[in-house]
């Protein structure tokens, strides 16, 4: 199952009739999930409206964070198995990782100023992602750092990987550190049973967010066979 | 065995009879070191308390430096493929590699680094830390940046992207090194941050030659 995939063009044709689909789920849950989460959802007895902006806040955090997974899984099957697609996946979804990271990032700030009063503390979880973010963007630098497209692409599966073992150790000492030094004045949005009427909506986005995720992944996958293709055809008719 | 002690030898005579890059390194320690007074002035109450994290920045900053020729002479003067086809072994070079860049620049970083927290007047009872963190958190910054070094070998602008790759696994490294100096001036035990240090050292010492293996083998493939 897994070897069948090994076919650029069978994956291209593949992609190709997949995509149509899930465009279209794309853009109908996010239709839906930003009614529910603009319209049809109730604001927090707290933070008022501003609670809206979890509704993008959340979902992104774990596309951003399951999208490092992704990679290093990806990594791993390029590097053992020299699968060709793995390495080209993995590419295509760094920049898309990093992109929601920022998002992560921003939306988090914009919701930090009115709630906490701030835009910026350093405390764990946001010290985390923004090492995150640094790691995503030197993926992507080393990627694109060599000559031979490939040695980038393998350069980077083992740096996904070191990155992928690292990061729990990044977690936990900047917990510690988080600890060891403030007291906790900041603590984050608690999670007891969040409402259904709020769930719905989180869900719902995290949903379209997802399939978002999957259609730019298998557009940016597409494209770069496409650009490989283009180059040795150029190459072969140059010779 | 054999193999590694050689290796460590023949990096600590090339580095003897050539390199100038270790002595740069300390230079930029004390150096950028010294700036930082000049920038948030020099009020004593204030100075002992951001020395420690201030020593160990630099100290990151100027391990880094010397990093980016690790493994870069002996790839393009085609030793390192020589090396590769000895019986050696990667994983042992990379070991040695990362031996011989902590003799050249993290003692010296270790050496100087007393001296500096003088000048910024930390307090006596915290230079057992400096000294202790700096120890066991060096020679985590040569194995992990060896990673760096192989993995950027042959990349434009090696050097910044170095850095790009390489500081953010720095970061445990600082927080529990300068913490622990934080903890001795404050009165607290160090105990736990050095123990957590020394046991990303034999993460380090057991996952990173091999780290680095993989990624000189992409390199020279």
């Amino acid at each position: 199952m897994f070897h069948r995939f090994a076919n650029p063009a069978r994956f291209s044709r593949i992609a190709a009739r997949v995509l149509p689909w899930s465009t279209a789920a794309t853009i109908i849950l996010f239709v839906v999930g930003l009614y529910f989460a603009l319209f049809a959802s109730p604001a927090d007895y707290q933070q008022g409206d501003t609670v809206r902006i979890m509704y993008v806040h959340v979902p992104s955090a774990w596309i951003a964070m399951g999208c490092y997974t992704f990679i290093a899984l990806m990594s791993a099957i390029a590097l053992i198995w020299k699968h060709p697609l793995a390495d080209i996946a993995a590419r295509a979804a760094a920049p898309l990782g990093a992109g929601f990271t920022l998002i992560v990032l921003i939306t988090g700030s914009l919701w930090g100023k009115p709630t906490w009063g701030t835009w910026w503390v350093w405390d764990a979880r946001l010290t985390s992602v923004l090492v995150l973010f640094f790691l995503y963007l030197g993926h992507i630098a080393l990627t694109n750092a060599f000559d031979n497209p490939q040695r980038g692409a393998r350069a980077a599966a083992v740096l996904a990987l070191v990155g992928f073992v690292n990061i729990p150790i990044i977690k936990f000492s900047v917990d510690w550190w988080n600890t060891l030094h403030q007291p906790a004045s900041v603590t984050r949005l608690d999670a007891p049973a969040i409402d259904p009427a709020m769930l719905t909506p989180l869900l719902l986005m995290a949903l379209a967010f997802l399939l978002y995720f999957i259609t730019m992944l298998l557009v940016r996958m597409r494209s770069d066979l496409n650009a490989a293709r283009a180059r040795a055809l150029r190459l072969s008719a140059a010779e | 065995m054999i193999g590694l002690g050689l290796l460590i030898r023949r990096e600590l005579g090339l580095a003897l009879r050539g390199g100038t890059d270790a002595v740069m390194a300390v230079v930029f320690f004390v150096l950028a070191a010294v700036l930082f007074p000049f920038g948030v002035g020099t009020d004593p109450a204030m100075l002992p308390r951001i020395g420690g994290g201030i020593i160990w920045v630099v100290a990151l900053l100027a391990a880094m430096l010397s990093l980016e020729r690790m493994f870069a002479s002996d790839h393009e003067d085609g030793s390192l493929d020589l090396l590769y086809l000895s019986p050696v072994g990667l994983g042992t070079l990379a070991l040695a590699k990362a031996v011989a860049h902590w003799l050249t620049t993290g003692v010296l970083l270790l050496i100087a680094a007393p001296i500096l927290a003088l000048l910024y007047n930390v307090p006596a009872n915290a230079f057992g830390a400096l000294v202790a963190s700096m120890l066991l958190g060096t020679p985590i910054l040569s194995l992990v940046g060896g990673i760096g070094a192989a993995l950027t070998l042959g990349a434009r602008r090696g050097g910044v992207l170095l850095a790009l790759l390489i500081l953010p696994l720095y970061i445990p490294v600082l927080i529990f090194g300068a913490g622990a100096i934080d903890g001795a001036i404050a009165g607290r035990p160090i105990a736990p941050q050095l123990m957590v240090l020394g046991g990303f050292l034999l993460a380090a010492l057991a996952l990173a030659p091999w780290a680095t293996a993989a990624a000189l083998r992409q390199a020279i493939e």
